[in-house]
């Protein structure tokens, strides 16, 4: 089980007179990649993640990172004694001191001589070579978030855990780090926790989900996967979508489109950049899919697929029910009323066309 | 006509009375401020009253209570006798121990406030960046809590300067080992003489005008720079 993530946590609050909360988990994360740690707020979601750094007490605790033990009967690695990297909810720098101080802060501790190609690499990668010698207080909240995951870098954790760390910014400081974020995962191979109530980072980030309801775990698995599936008690309601992995094998000047390959079958969307072969990966909600009985004549929609229909679910609206459909080795889904669903007299099996009026791109 | 002799050597006791027991304090006093504002224990209400008595208690009850305890009889008198130290009272160290808790209050008190001001969230950053304890309290909590502490030494030192009704009741009046500023100054009263009891008298004034301004204009400083934790 080496290169995995073994966790089993068990904390309660007790809350007299109110409702008691007991987080309860015990599963195996992998050991690679982003897994995206989701649910509603008040899930258990940051209590989870505080118990992986030991700043909250567990009842029952195990967790072996990579075939190491950081905690289990009788044994908790104190916070610092974890070689971990945790970004929280609010940019936490040091107010005393300079973004420079603040990475040296971290670069003095991380054990071993930092190599200096490193620092220029997190610095240029998180864009923060301008705000170095500013402090805190000179900063903005997006330029503090980015020298706060520097700092987790430098550190040169093997686990890196992110909380929510979107959730003080704005939409447009958001958009600023996403970027950012991205690169990270591409550029360190170290395993990232990142704790997020929102499907839209969740489907631009995460290579695996882990779904807390109520202190528990409700499902986990391949992001993609995750997102088809229609009996989770997640209830995305307007947002519900898949996430597809694909690589661009055309890239059409005339109308500025590109032609997506994916396992399931190829799509046009608008070109949005990405050299050919590149992977990228695409969102399709399922409110932009309607389906249709005969692949129709002229229309103004560009992609339209042959599927069969696996599952219908119930939707967050009692109007609205949730299709899912196997596109090849791939599925998406398609939101539905109800009525259409009893009209097309869809049942799991039927072969229909999926016809998708939009595709976006996340990264 | 300025000071007498005696009279600097009213001052300069002072002076190293003040500055000891300040030293002392902030040693002391941290720990036990650390202790009041992170515990949950039920015992926090009881010590924190315990340390803000002097805040409210007639220095004669103090320094009554103290003198029993340092005598030959009382307890600590035993234990420093055994130690063959003597007693305490009437000697200078006698002074330091009673101003400790005389004026531990307007030690620990800043000190408490800052560290409770400061949260817990700080160190837990400290904590994940390999930070261990003494290294969080000497790099992330000492500067952050810098304007309580010197809030705290400034209070300590002019408490223990102004003190009076406490060194009578443990120090006497002896001339070089308990005869402080405030004391010299009561016995220029009783003896009349005006003029002298004026320049010690309008020295401590000064004095404690001048601190406490400079304290308030340091308090400003600190608010207006707005030196807090970034959330």
């Amino acid at each position: 089980m080496a290169g995995t993530i073994q966790i089993q946590f068990r904390v309660d609050f007790p809350s007299p007179g109110g409702n008691p909360f007991r987080l309860d988990v015990n599963t195996v994360l992998p050991g690679r990649g982003i897994t995206a740690i989701f649910g509603r707020s008040g899930s258990g979601k940051t209590t989870l993640l505080r118990c992986f750094a030991g700043l909250q007490q567990a009842d029952r605790a195990r967790l072996v990172v990579g075939g190491e033990t950081w905690q289990d009967e009788g044994l908790s690695l104190p916070t610092h004694k974890r070689p971990l990297g945790y970004v929280f909810q609010e940019a936490s720098l040091f107010p005393h001191l300079s973004a420079r101080g603040n990475l040296d802060y971290a670069i003095k501790r991380a054990g071993a001589e930092c190599p200096g190609e490193l620092i220029e690499r997190v610095v240029s990668l998180m864009g923060i070579g301008p705000v170095l010698d500013r402090f805190p207080g000179q900063m903005s909240g997006g330029e503090r978030q980015r020298v706060a995951i520097a700092r987790a870098l430098l550190i040169r954790p093997r686990l890196l855990l992110m909380d929510e760390p979107l959730a003080s910014l704005d939409t447009a400081r958001k958009q600023e780090i996403l970027p950012y974020l991205e690169r990270l995962r591409s550029e360190f191979d170290m395993p990232i926790l990142y704790v997020s109530h929102s499907i839209d980072e969740v489907a631009r980030l995460a290579d695996h989900l882990l779904m807390l309801d109520g202190g528990r775990v409700a499902a986990q698995g391949d992001m993609p996967e995750m997102l088809s599936r229609l009996d989770l008690p997640l209830r995305l309601g307007e947002e519900t979508g898949v996430v597809l992995e694909g690589r661009v094998l055309e890239r059409n000047e005339q109308w500025h489109l590109a032609r997506v390959g994916f396992a399931g079958g190829e799509l046009w969307l608008r070109d949005g950049g990405d050299a050919l072969d590149r992977q990228i990966r695409v969102r399709i909600l399922a409110r932009d899919v309607s389906l249709a009985l005969e692949p129709q004549g002229e229309t103004s929609i560009l992609n339209r697929l042959p599927v069969e229909v696996a599952a219908i679910g119930p939707d967050s609206d009692e109007a609205m029910a949730l299709v899912r459909l196997q596109c090849g080795a791939r599925h998406i889904v398609a939101r539905l009323t109800r009525r259409s669903v009893d009209h097309l007299q869809l049942v799991p099996g039927k072969k229909v066309w999926a016809q998708i009026k939009s595709v976006a791109i996340v990264k | 006509m300025g000071f007498s002799e005696a009279d600097w050597v009213a001052v300069w006791l002072t002076l190293r009375l003040a500055t000891i027991v300040t030293i002392l304090l902030l040693v002391i006093g941290t720990p036990i401020a650390w202790w009041l504002a992170r515990t949950r224990s039920r015992w926090k209400g009881p010590v924190g009253a315990i340390v803000a008595l002097p805040l409210v208690l007639p220095p004669t009850v103090l320094g009554f209570y103290l003198l029993l305890a340092m005598g030959p009889n009382g307890p600590v008198g035993q234990f420093t006798q055994a130690l063959g130290l003597g007693t305490l009272p009437f000697t200078f160290w006698g002074l330091v121990v009673a101003s400790l808790f005389y004026s531990m209050p307007f030690v620990v008190q800043p000190i408490q406030n800052a560290i409770e001001a400061l949260g817990e969230r700080p160190l837990e950053v400290a904590a994940t960046l390999r930070a261990g304890p003494w290294d969080r309290f000497f790099t992330v909590v000492l500067p952050l809590a810098k304007p309580g502490f010197i809030t705290a030494t400034i209070l300590g030192f002019a408490h223990t300067v102004g003190e009076f009704g406490v060194i009578l009741m443990i120090g006497g009046n002896i001339p070089g080992e308990t005869r402080v500023v405030s004391v010299q100054i009561y016995d220029h009263v009783e003896a009349l003489e005006y003029t002298r009891a004026h320049w010690l008298a309008g020295a401590m004034l000064l004095f404690s005008f001048v601190v406490l301004l400079g304290l308030y204009l340091f308090q400003h400083r600190q608010s207006r720079a707005g030196l807090r934790y970034w959330v």
